[in-house]
């Protein structure tokens, strides 16, 4: 990681917020009054309007793509390694853009919102929101923001959805996607494991149904559970073994339920450590979102139909031992570009790292990334 | 011709064959295109936009910093991520001896596209069987390898290859055999050490 001072990090930043006034209609059919959304940037924005790049979140993270906080240098952007002076995504050629979703908890209109119907916050009531909401919230911020057309949307995992998405409902705004990591729609399997992560948050006694923080508790029992059960899905079998074997965290064996080994213990620490930060209405939505995402289902599960009003140019990327949305989902992706005649390449990067090898420094795959964005004319 | 194109023309003396038959403006699928040269000079010489396929790393990378348009993917498992009849040319240059299913790559070849152009080392050029009927086997320009660091698994002739063809069902529209870059005539099967074949479905 890089340390705070290092020149190529953006160095300090600053967040925003911008509030729209004008209501939103949710895909889910329900009409927010307003909303604001938590944003960051870095870099400038060139004169014609022409260098923007958005940067969308995946599951667990936020607007904070790069640099640090003036009062916490430790909290550092989530893909800052990939974001700044002189790294594959060049803040000396771009403006990059990072944006809390809508429903999120890190200051964008979300379940922790108060409700102006009732002056409380929305808790439960926030309705579910859906890949194409975030991509029309965004683009608002992007009319806000003057921006008329973007050199590229990215994002990896859910992230990239959303990259898909911006290609689909605007295909006159955006010049290049970058779809790491993705897939069009969730597997069975998938949305089995989002529905496990649910269950632990609503079954936990603190849920109150959503409405918790009237009450002054925090489902932690199950924000913590659904972590694990996520963290599992992020890493491959490889790398967990790499990292933990079956290393014991005490002398020997214990013959009881406490620690036995490393990977419990790392599972525990990664749970406790996100139910401090995330909430789990946020988490409830957001895998909503991810299960619900599927283009193609408008058109006969035709994706190269639906892919055929893009008209950016796409390049995939996926990681050999990603079982989440494993190299397979984005070929089938490539697929449909490919029938749709669209400009697309397509890598398959044989890192060990799982599915959050797209938030890794590879050489061959951030190499890649920064050949793509060099070639990216301004 | 600018500097660049000569230079890489001498270095690949193939490319220029397998650009006379590509038509203006084809859509061309190029197997085991390294850093993607052959696309680049095409598009120049024909404007005819293409893919590449290439499975290593490096020249994958190298691709995408030179904008062709290229997908990892390993041409041993086929070509099923390309629909029928999608390209008018689809092009192996010096790829074929190091394929392992080679059948299946060729009837997937004519599938995907109008036209196949194939080229290869000949090993039935004069020093290969010099070579061989020394006791050793061949190195050279065309096959710089030796024996046992070759990624080359399936090294023919052209009266091989053409076998293959007729085997498969495969209709040869033309050929050419080269030698240092220019046209061999007489013999080509023991004169010609770089073989281009343009195919076709009969």
């Amino acid at each position: 990681m890089n340390a705070p001072h290092d020149s190529s990090s953006v160095g300090a930043v600053v967040a925003h917020k911008a509030r729209f006034d004008e209501p939103i209609r949710l895909r889910g059919g329900a009409e927010l009054p307003g909303f604001e959304l938590a944003y960051e940037t870095y870099g400038e924005l060139n004169a014609a309007r022409t260098n923007a790049v958005l940067v969308c979140h995946a599951l667990n993270a936020s607007h904070h793509v790069a640099g640090y906080y003036a009062d916490r240098p430790e909290d550092i952007g989530w893909w800052d390694n990939l974001v700044g002076p002189g790294k594959p995504l060049d803040t000396r050629r771009f403006f990059v853009i990072g944006v809390n979703n809508l429903g999120g908890c890190h200051g964008s209109t979300g379940p922790m919102s108060l409700n102006p119907a009732t002056g409380k916050p929305w808790g439960g009531d926030f309705p579910v929101v859906t890949v194409e909401d975030w991509v029309a919230a965004q683009a608002r911020l992007a009319d806000r923001l003057g921006i008329e057309r973007f050199a590229a949307v990215m994002g990896g995992s859910l992230g990239a959805m959303q990259a898909l998405q911006w290609s689909l409902a605007h295909p006159e705004r955006i010049r290049h996607a970058l779809v790491i990591a993705a897939t069009a729609k969730l597997s069975a399997q998938n949305i089995a494991f989002n529905e496990v992560a649910r269950q632990a948050i609503t079954t936990d006694p603190d849920f109150h149904g959503g409405h918790y923080y009237d009450k002054g508790v925090v489902p932690v029992r199950g924000l913590r559970i659904a972590r694990m059960i996520g963290h599992i899905t992020y890493l491959s079998d490889e790398a967990m073994m790499g990292k933990f074997g079956r290393q014991l965290r005490r002398a020997a064996l214990g013959f009881d339920f406490d620690i036995d080994f490393e990977v419990e213990s790392y599972l525990r620490y990664q749970g406790d450590k996100f139910s401090t930060y995330f909430d789990a209405n946020t988490y409830l939505r957001i895998t909503k979102a991810l299960d619900y995402f599927d283009p193609a289902a408008d058109y006969g599960d035709d994706l190269a139909a639906a892919m055929a009003r893009a008209k950016a140019a796409f390049l995939v990327v996926s990681f050999k031992s990603d079982w989440r949305f494993a190299p397979l989902r984005s070929r089938e992706m490539v697929r449909a570009l490919l029938d749709a005649r669209k400009i697309v390449s397509y890598l398959e990067i044989d890192a060990p790292g799982g599915h959050d090898a797209f938030l890794m420094d590879d050489a061959r795959y951030f190499g890649a990334l920064r050949a793509y964005f060099g070639n990216i004319e301004l | 011709m600018s500097a660049a194109p000569q230079g890489l023309l001498a270095a690949r003396p193939d490319f220029a064959a397998i650009a006379r038959w590509v038509s203006q403006r084809a859509r061309v699928l190029d197997l085991g295109c390294g850093d993607g040269a052959l696309l680049k000079y095409l598009w120049e010489a024909r404007e005819a936009p293409g893919y590449g396929v290439e499975i290593d790393d490096a020249e994958v990378v190298a691709c995408v910093k030179n904008d062709i348009n290229v997908l990892q993917l390993d041409l041993e498992s086929g070509l099923s991520l390309f629909r029928d009849g999608s390209f008018d040319t689809v092009i192996l240059s010096e790829t074929l001896q190091t394929i392992h299913r080679i059948e299946q790559l060729m009837r997937e070849m004519l599938r995907v596209g109008h036209e196949a152009i194939v080229s290869f080392p000949n090993f039935g050029h004069w020093s290969a069987r010099m070579q061989v009927l020394l006791g050793r086997m061949p190195v050279s320009e065309e096959l710089p390898y030796e024996w046992y660091d070759t990624p080359n698994v399936h090294l023919c002739t052209t009266r091989d290859f053409e076998d293959l063809c007729r085997k498969l069902g495969i209709r040869i529209r033309e050929r050419v055999a080269l030698h240092h870059g220019r046209q061999v005539s007489i013999l080509p099967n023991l004169f010609g050490s770089l073989a281009v074949y343009r195919c076709a479905a009969v």
